[in-house]
């Protein structure tokens, strides 16, 4: 069992976002970054399903700045075998689809049976890198899986469907599929792990990066939300609240 | 002073301390007041905390450990004490205290019967020197040991053990030849529990750390084997000392800990807080007060890793392990008592962590030797050279 698993570097979840000088970036001078949590189930699924199998390699894979060799460690502590790192100095600019066709360049030539990635990057929220990877890689895709078993060279999953509903899945492998929470509970890194992770390989080579389909033109904090108003209580208070929906919040 | 300060971790330093920060925040974070408040020692916990290396920090993979350098060490414990004081307390004394100095003055034999199972976390170390007459002056020790024949005997009684009663494996001191005086006279010991004669008691309720086990023991013609005599006769005194320099960095790391996770929630607080229509934190002399803790904070970690960085480098560091213990305990007791001020009655409430951290932070400047003791051995190091 052959499985790469594609992780993101992002700013802590509590970070305060400032735009940088040039208006269309973030300042990421006084950020703290972490591996993107829904990424942390896609690696404790690869480490389950290897460990479940008996054999195989975990790759882990990243594209980004230099620094990212940190969050691929933590990878490797946690049990992955090597890492990927795709270096893109301004890899914070980049859209999906240039991601996506970088991370499969790399991807085509480990030939894996599973692809496995977080839902979304909780920095820009876009979640599209795995349908893309599926897309260009030219594997069945299925996106928020919530449960992952491996039989006879299928792959079958869960994740939920509309109103409440479970859909159950069944795949054939090499596919894509992207993690969410309620799949596992990823294990930490232990010292022993983290000790052992300075003797893993980290491959670093240049993304070959794909054509950017949407460019920046500026970056901008959301207003700050103004301070709620209680308008009154019980029925009496729905004509006034229905008023103000349509003419002050023009949403009616 | 020739000390020098790293200014950057290491990439694997870095991941220690954030893996364990993560741990600390979600797994004992959120039980801590629990522990205290009940004097429950945390045994689940402790099951896990071994499963992830904690308990071999100083030990190498051969023996189940992580061998894990000084400051890395510190790092760790800081992280746990910022959650949890008496967690890192327990792991403080298993650690120096107990497995590192059999795995550093033990015989090949001593070394293979215990240290891996320390390490590995399979069984829990303790260290028993204090007794009720003897504790700042260690060399008023009572407990003797008579050989006999290729025995030992045993009789006396040690008091405040960490971990007394969840241990398995002690290290003790015991006066072999009373007239050689302390240094000559003192010899160390393995114990185990179950021993004829080895008696371990519960402690007294304490004021902090009270999630941490303590407790008595007590000796009565307790014979052992001259086999778990731990490094030469009479030189138990000179080893506990180099065992107490190690453990002091990890006092002074764990009052750094308590410190920063102190000013940390009195900072978020600060921001939380109105009072006049504003939060607190921009009164100025709620912020003076947090700017005063984050420049002590910082000093204080300036000189636990100066004395890390030397004990590493395998350069003399008891002034600078002795300082960084007096200096870093000390601040605590300041920190934690203003970040109670910032929480106003809310941080006088046993609701909220800070009163704990600031109970907890009593210990430091008392365990591993107290403030005064730290004063005489940097007065004795400074009028020396
Ligand atoms: C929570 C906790 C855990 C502990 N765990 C352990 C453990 O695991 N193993 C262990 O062996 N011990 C342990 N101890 C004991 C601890 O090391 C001693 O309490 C400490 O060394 C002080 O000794 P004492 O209590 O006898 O105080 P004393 O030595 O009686 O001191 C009383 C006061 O006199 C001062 N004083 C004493 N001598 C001098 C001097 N020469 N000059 C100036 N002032 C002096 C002291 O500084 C102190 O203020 C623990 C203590 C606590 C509180």
């Amino acid at each position: 069992m052959n499985i790469v698993v594609c992780i993101k570097r992002v700013p802590a979840t509590d970070s305060r976002i400032k735009v940088g000088a040039d208006g269309t970036s973030i300042d990421d001078s006084q950020l703290e970054w972490i591996i993107s949590p829904y990424d942390e189930f896609a690696v404790e699924a690869a480490l389950q399903m290897k460990e479940a199998a008996g054999e195989g390699e975990v790759t882990v894979m990243t594209m980004g700045p230099a620094e990212s060799t940190k969050e691929l460690r933590t990878c490797l502590a946690m049990g992955c075998d090597k890492a990927v790192l795709l270096t893109d100095p301004d890899s914070g600019t980049r859209d999906a689809h240039t991601t996506a066709h970088a991370l499969a360049k790399a991807i085509q030539g480990l030939s894996p049976d599973l692809v496995l990635c977080g839902k979304v990057a909780v920095d820009r929220d876009q979640g599209q890198v795995g349908s893309l990877l599926g897309g260009i890689l030219d594997m069945p895709c299925i996106t928020e899986i919530k449960a992952l078993s491996i039989t006879d060279g299928k792959a079958t999953v869960e994740r939920a469907g509309d109103s409440g509903t479970t859909e159950t899945w069944t795949v054939s492998l090499p596919a894509v599929l992207t993690t969410t929470k309620g799949l596992n509970e990823p294990r930490y890194a232990g010292l022993k792990g983290i000790m052992a992770a300075k003797k893993k390989p980290i491959d670093e080579q240049e993304a070959q990066l794909g054509e950017a389909a949407l460019t920046i033109k500026s970056l901008e904090l959301p207003p700050p939300r103004r301070e709620g108003r209680i308008i009154g209580e019980g029925p009496e208070a729905v004509t006034e609240l229905v008023r103000l929906l349509r003419e002050e919040a023009k949403i009616l | 002073m020739g000390i020098v300060v790293p200014l950057t971790l290491s990439e694997e330093q870095q991941m220690l301390r954030d893996t364990v920060r993560d741990l600390a925040r979600e797994e004992l974070l959120p039980q801590a007041i629990e522990i205290d408040r009940e004097a429950r020692f945390p045994v689940e916990t402790f099951a896990k905390l071994a499963e992830l290396g904690l308990l071999g920090m100083p030990v190498p993979e051969e023996y189940e450990g992580v061998a894990l350098d000084s400051v890395s060490t510190s790092l760790v414990i800081a992280e746990v004490a910022k959650a949890c004081g008496s967690t890192a307390l327990g792991i403080a004394a298993h650690n120096s205290l107990c497995l590192w100095p059999i795995f550093e003055f033990g015989s090949d034999d001593q070394r293979a019967r215990y240290v891996a199972d320390l390490a590995s976390g399979r069984k829990l170390g303790a260290f028993g020197l204090t007794e009720s007459g003897a504790g700042s002056d260690a060399g008023g020790t009572r407990t003797v040991a008579v050989r006999d024949g290729d025995d030992w005997v045993l009789n006396g009684s040690k008091c405040f053990i960490t971990n007394a009663n969840f241990a398995e494996t002690f290290v003790v001191t015991a006066v072999t030849d009373r007239d050689a005086g302390p240094k000559g006279g003192i010899s160390s010991f393995i114990l185990e529990k179950g021993m004829n004669g080895f008696g371990i008691h519960k402690g007294d309720e304490k004021l902090g750390m009270r999630g941490s086990d303590w407790g008595e023991l007590t000796f009565a013609d307790v014979r052992v084997p001259d086999s778990q005599r731990l490094g030469d006769e009479g030189q138990g005194f000179v080893n506990f000392m180099k065992t107490l320099d190690g453990g002091r960095v990890g006092i002074a790391a764990l009052a750094l800990g308590l410190a920063e996770g102190a000013y940390e929630l009195a900072l978020k607080y600060s921001h939380e807080r109105q009072a006049f229509g504003k939060p607190i934190a921009k009164k100025q002399a709620v912020a003076f007060m947090l700017a005063d803790m984050a420049t002590q904070i910082e000093a204080a970690r300036a000189l636990v890793m100066a004395a890390a960085v030397k004990k590493d480098a395998g350069l003399p560091y008891r002034k600078e392990a002795a300082m960084a213990k007096l200096f870093a305990s000390e601040m605590a007791m300041k920190v934690t008592y203003d970040a109670i001020q910032v929480h106003g009655g809310y941080g006088f409430t046993t609701e909220y962590h800070v009163e704990r951290m600031y109970r907890d932070a009593k210990l430091c400047t008392i365990g591993e030797g107290t403030s005064e003791i730290q004063r005489i051995v940097i007065s004795r190091e400074i009028l020396v050279h």
